[in-house]
C-alpha cells in the first residue's frame, strides 16, 4: 500500500499537513498524523522536515520533542511497516472469547512475532488497544478493514483477501 | 418541498458495514431505482444499538417494521414487498424481542423489549446523526436556546447540582460542583474539554453516542462553556475512532451553520468555539491531566495535582473535563429540571447508566438503564441469560481498571455508594461477563499485559510495578509460582497504589487486589499442584515433568 518515501514526497505530505493543521503546539500530534497516514510512518527526514517549516514559521519545536511524539503514541510508528498491518485486539473482552486462539494462529501462520514484518514486506502483525467493537470479538483490524467475530478457520480467507 | 410516502432507515454502525451494509445501501437504492419509487422513498443510515446479532437491519417507516438481518440480496424483494406491493416482506422480518418485564416500573421504547430508560441514548438509533433538521425535531439545542435566552450561568449550574449528576467516567464526582469550581476560579480565559478518549477494553457507550446522536455532545459542551464561562472547547477523541470523528466533524459544520456555535448564538452575545482534536493511540491519555497534555502536543504523561484542572488545566487556564455520558445527560436536565432526573436511579446516584455487556452471554450491546440494578438483573432480563452449558463465574466492571466481582456479589446494587460499601468500583461501565471455564490468573494475567503496555513511565511506581506485578502473575500462571509470591504482590499493590501519580498506576493493582481476596484458593492452587484448575494455563514443562 505505501510505497518508499522519497524525499519530494515527504516535503509536500509535511507542507500539506502543516496547511491544514496550522503551526500551533496542539497541531503537532494531528501533523504526525496526517503522515504517518500519507506515508505508512514517520521517517527521520519528515521530522527534520517538520521542525524546519514549523520553526520557519515563527514557532518553535525541537526534533526530539517530535521524536518522543512519534514513539510515545501508538498509532504512530517510526519504523516503516508492510504493505498491510494487521491490528489484533489482545484486550480481556476479545481474550474471554477466543481472542487467544486467533492471537497464536496469526503469528503461527505468518510466522510473524508482535511488531515484526514479513521479509517480503507484505505483513506486519502488532497488537493494538481495545478498538470498541466488544460486541463482535474476537476482533482483527486489517489496514481500516474491520473483522469481527473471527474464527481461527476463517483467517485464510480473510488474509487471502489482500495482494 | 415535496412529500415522501416513506422512509427506510438502514444501520450503517461500523459492525453493519463488516456485514455489508454499503452493499445494501447501494442495492435498495437500485431497487427503487428499477420500481421508480426514488422520489417518494428516502433512506437514512442509522446506527443500530439494539440488535447486535441481526445486523445490518432495515426498518421502514411509517409502519416501523424491522427487518433484519438484510442482505444485499435481499433489497429487491424488500422494496418490491413493501414498498411496491405494500406488505410486509415476511422473510426478512426481525424477530421479536422477548418481553421480560421484572423492571415493571419502566416505560417500554415503542418495540423496544425489555424496557429500558434512556436519557443519554435518547437519540441515538433513533434519528439520523447526520442530519441536524431531524435533531432538532427531537429537542435538540433545545436546552441550549432555554439556558442562553432565559438562565444565568449560575442558575445552570444550580440544576445541574440538584440533579445529582455524577462524572461517568469512573470516579463519580459531581458535575455540577466541577463546574462551580471553573466558574469561580481567577482568569478571563477558561476552557471546555469533553473527554471521549474511550480506552477503558470493553466500553464503546461513548462511541455509540458520538456515533449516534453528535449535536448531544456539541450542545451540552456549549451549555457547560455557557455555564462555566468559556468561549472556547475541545472534544478530544481518540484516533481509533475515526467513523465518530467523521460525524462529529460533520456534526460541528452543520452547527455553525445553523448559528447553535459561533458567534452571537440565539442572538444573546454569547460566542462558542469547539475544537475536535484526535488523539493517537494512548490509554493514558484518558486522564484528564495527560489529556491536556497530549492537547498541548505533548507526550500524554500526566501531572502532578494540585493543581487540578479546574484552576490549572488546559494552557494553564482554568479548564472543566467531563466525560462524553456525563454531558450527553445535560441537555435533558436542563429541559426537564433536577427533579425530573432524580426520579431516576438511587437518592446517592441520580439518573441512568449506560452499560456495555459482552462475554459469555446470549446478547451483546448497550442497555441504559437507571443506576442501581443489579449484575443477577443485567444478566437475566438484559444478557438474556448466560450462553447454554456456562455458568456465571465472575464480572468484571468497567474495563481493565474496574473490580473483579465474583457470583457470589450479583445482587449489589449497581450505584456508586453501593458498590463503595462493597469495596468495588463501578468504573466506565463495561460489564465482561464470565463462566466457570476463565482462569482468574490468565484474565489478571491478560489486564496486567496491558498495564505494563500502556503505562506511560513518568513514575517508578507504576512504571516498574505494573512490569513485576506481571512477571510475578505469570510465573504463577506456568505453575512456577511460589507462595511468597502473594505477598510481594500485596507489598507491591500497596505502593503502587499510594505512590503511584496517577488513576493508571493506582487502578493498575485493582485486578490482583481483587484476584487475591476472591479467588485465593484458585490461585494458590496454580502453585501448590503446578496445574491450572480450569485448564485455561500453559504450565512450563518442567513443571510438568516433576
Amino acid at each position: 500500500m505505501y510505497a518508499p518515501a522519497v524525499e519530494r514526497e515527504i516535503k509536500e505530505v509535511v507542507q500539506e499537513a502543516i496547511e491544514k493543521h496550522g503551526c500551533g503546539r496542539d497541531a503537532f500530534i494531528p501533523i504526525l498524523s496526517e503522515i504517518n497516514h500519507a506515508l505508512g510512518y514517520i521517517p527521520a527526514e519528515a521530522i527534520r522536515e517538520v521542525k524546519a517549516q514549523i520553526n520557519q514559521d515563527g514557532s518553535f519545536v525541537s526534533q526530539g520533542q517530535l521524536y518522543g511524539l512519534a514513539s510515545f503514541y501508538d498509532m504512530l510508528s517510526t519504523q516503516p511497516r508492510g504493505r498491510h498491518v494487521i491490528k489484533f485486539c489482545e484486550n480481556a473482552p476479545c481474550h474471554v472469547v477466543g481472542g487467544k486462539a486467533i492471537w497464536d494462529a496469526l503469528r503461527e501462520t505468518l510466522e510473524l512475532e508482535n511488531g515484526a514484518t514479513t521479509s517480503d514486506n507484505k505483513w506486519t502483525l502488532v497488537t493494538t488497544s481495545c478498538i470498541g467493537l466488544c460486541s463482535v470479538g474476537p476482533v482483527v483490524l486489517i489496514d481500516d478493514d474491520m473483522y469481527g467475530n473471527v474464527t481461527v478457520e476463517q483467517l485464510p480467507e480473510i488474509l487471502g483477501q489482500y495482494e | 418541498m415535496k412529500t415522501k410516502r416513506a422512509m427506510m432507515l438502514v444501520s450503517t454502525d461500523p459492525e453493519s458495514m463488516r456485514l455489508g451494509a454499503s452493499d445494501l445501501l447501494k442495492s435498495l437504492k437500485e431497487a427503487l431505482e428499477a420500481y421508480q419509487l426514488q422520489d417518494e422513498v428516502d433512506i437514512a443510515e442509522i446506527q443500530d444499538i439494539e440488535r447486535t446479532n441481526i445486523l445490518p437491519i432495515v426498518v421502514v417507516y411509517p409502519e416501523a417494521t424491522v427487518y433484519g438481518p438484510v442482505k444485499p440480496g435481499d433489497a429487491r424483494y424488500l422494496v418490491e414487498e413493501h414498498l411496491y406491493k405494500g406488505r410486509v416482506a415476511e422473510d426478512l422480518l426481525a424477530p421479536p424481542k422477548q418481553l421480560t418485564g421484572q423492571i415493571g416500573s419502566l416505560r417500554a421504547h415503542r418495540g423496544y423489549n425489555p424496557a429500558e430508560q434512556r436519557i443519554v441514548l435518547e437519540r441515538a438509533g433513533r434519528i439520523d446523526p447526520e442530519n441536524i433538521e431531524d435533531v432538532i425535531a427531537h429537542n435538540g439545542y433545545e436546552a441550549l436556546g432555554k439556558v442562553l435566552t432565559e438562565m444565568t450561568p449560575e442558575q445552570v449550574i444550580d440544576v445541574v447540582e440538584k440533579s445529582g449528576l455524577q462524572g461517568r467516567g469512573g470516579a463519580g464526582f459531581l458535575t455540577g460542583r466541577k463546574w462551580k469550581f471553573v466558574r469561580m476560579a481567577k482568569g478571563e480565559k477558561k476552557y471546555v474539554i469533553c473527554n471521549a478518549d474511550e480506552s477503558e477494553p470493553g466500553t464503546f457507550k461513548d462511541r455509540i453516542v458520538l456515533e449516534g446522536d453528535p449535536h448531544v455532545i456539541l450542545e451540552a459542551v456549549a451549555i457547560a462553556g455557557y455555564a462555566v464561562g468559556a468561549d472556547e472547547g475541545y472534544v478530544y477523541i481518540r484516533g481509533e475512532y475515526g467513523h465518530a470523528y467523521r460525524r462529529l466533524q460533520h456534526a460541528i459544520e452543520q452547527a455553525e451553520e445553523f448559528g447553535f456555535l459561533g458567534r452571537n448564538i440565539f442572538n444573546t452575545n454569547f460566542n462558542f468555539h469547539i475544537h475536535l482534536h484526535a488523539g493517537a493511540g494512548a490509554y493514558v491519555c484518558g486522564e484528564e491531566t495527560a489529556l491536556i497534555e497530549s492537547i498541548e502536543g505533548k507526550r500524554g504523561e500526566p501531572r502532578p495535582r494540585p493543581p487540578y484542572p479546574v484552576t490549572r488545566g488546559l494552557w494553564n487556564r482554568p479548564t472543566t473535563v467531563n466525560n462524553v455520558e456525563t454531558l450527553a445527560n445535560i441537555p435533558a436536565i436542563l429541559r426537564n429540571g433536577a427533579e425530573w432526573y432524580r426520579s431516576f436511579g438511587t437518592p446517592s446516584s441520580p439518573g441512568t447508566k449506560v452499560y456495555t455487556i459482552m462475554g459469555n452471554v446470549n446478547f451483546s450491546g448497550v442497555i441504559e438503564v437507571p443506576m442501581g440494578i443489579t449484575l443477577r438483573e443485567v444478566i437475566n432480563i438484559y444478557a438474556k441469560g448466560m450462553k447454554p452449558g456456562s455458568v456465571l463465574k465472575l464480572a468484571q466492571t468497567g474495563g481493565s481498571s474496574g473490580s473483579i466481582i465474583p457470583a457470589s456479589l450479583r445482587d449489589v446494587p449497581m450505584d456508586f455508594e453501593s458498590f463503595r460499601k462493597a469495596g468495588v468500583s463501578l468504573g466506565s461501565g463495561a460489564l465482561l461477563i464470565c463462566d466457570q471455564h476463565t482462569c482468574i490468573v490468565d484474565l489478571v494475567k491478560v489486564l496486567l499485559q496491558f498495564f505494563r503496555f500502556e503505562s506511560c513511565g513518568k513514575c517508578t511506581p507504576c512504571r516498574v510495578g505494573t512490569q513485576r506485578s506481571y512477571e510475578i502473575v505469570d510465573r504463577i500462571s506456568k505453575g512456577q509460582g511460589k507462595l511468597e509470591d502473594l505477598d510481594t504482590l500485596q507489598t507491591l499493590i500497596a505502593e503502587m497504589e499510594r505512590a503511584s501519580n496517577c488513576g493508571l498506576g493506582q487502578t493498575a493493582t485493582v485486578p490482583i487486589r481483587d484476584m487475591l481476596r476472591h479467588f485465593r484458593t484458585e490461585v494458590e492452587a496454580h502453585i501448590r499442584t503446578g496445574s491450572c484448575p480450569t485448564g485455561v494455563c500453559e504450565m512450563a514443562f518442567e513443571k510438568m515433568e516433576s
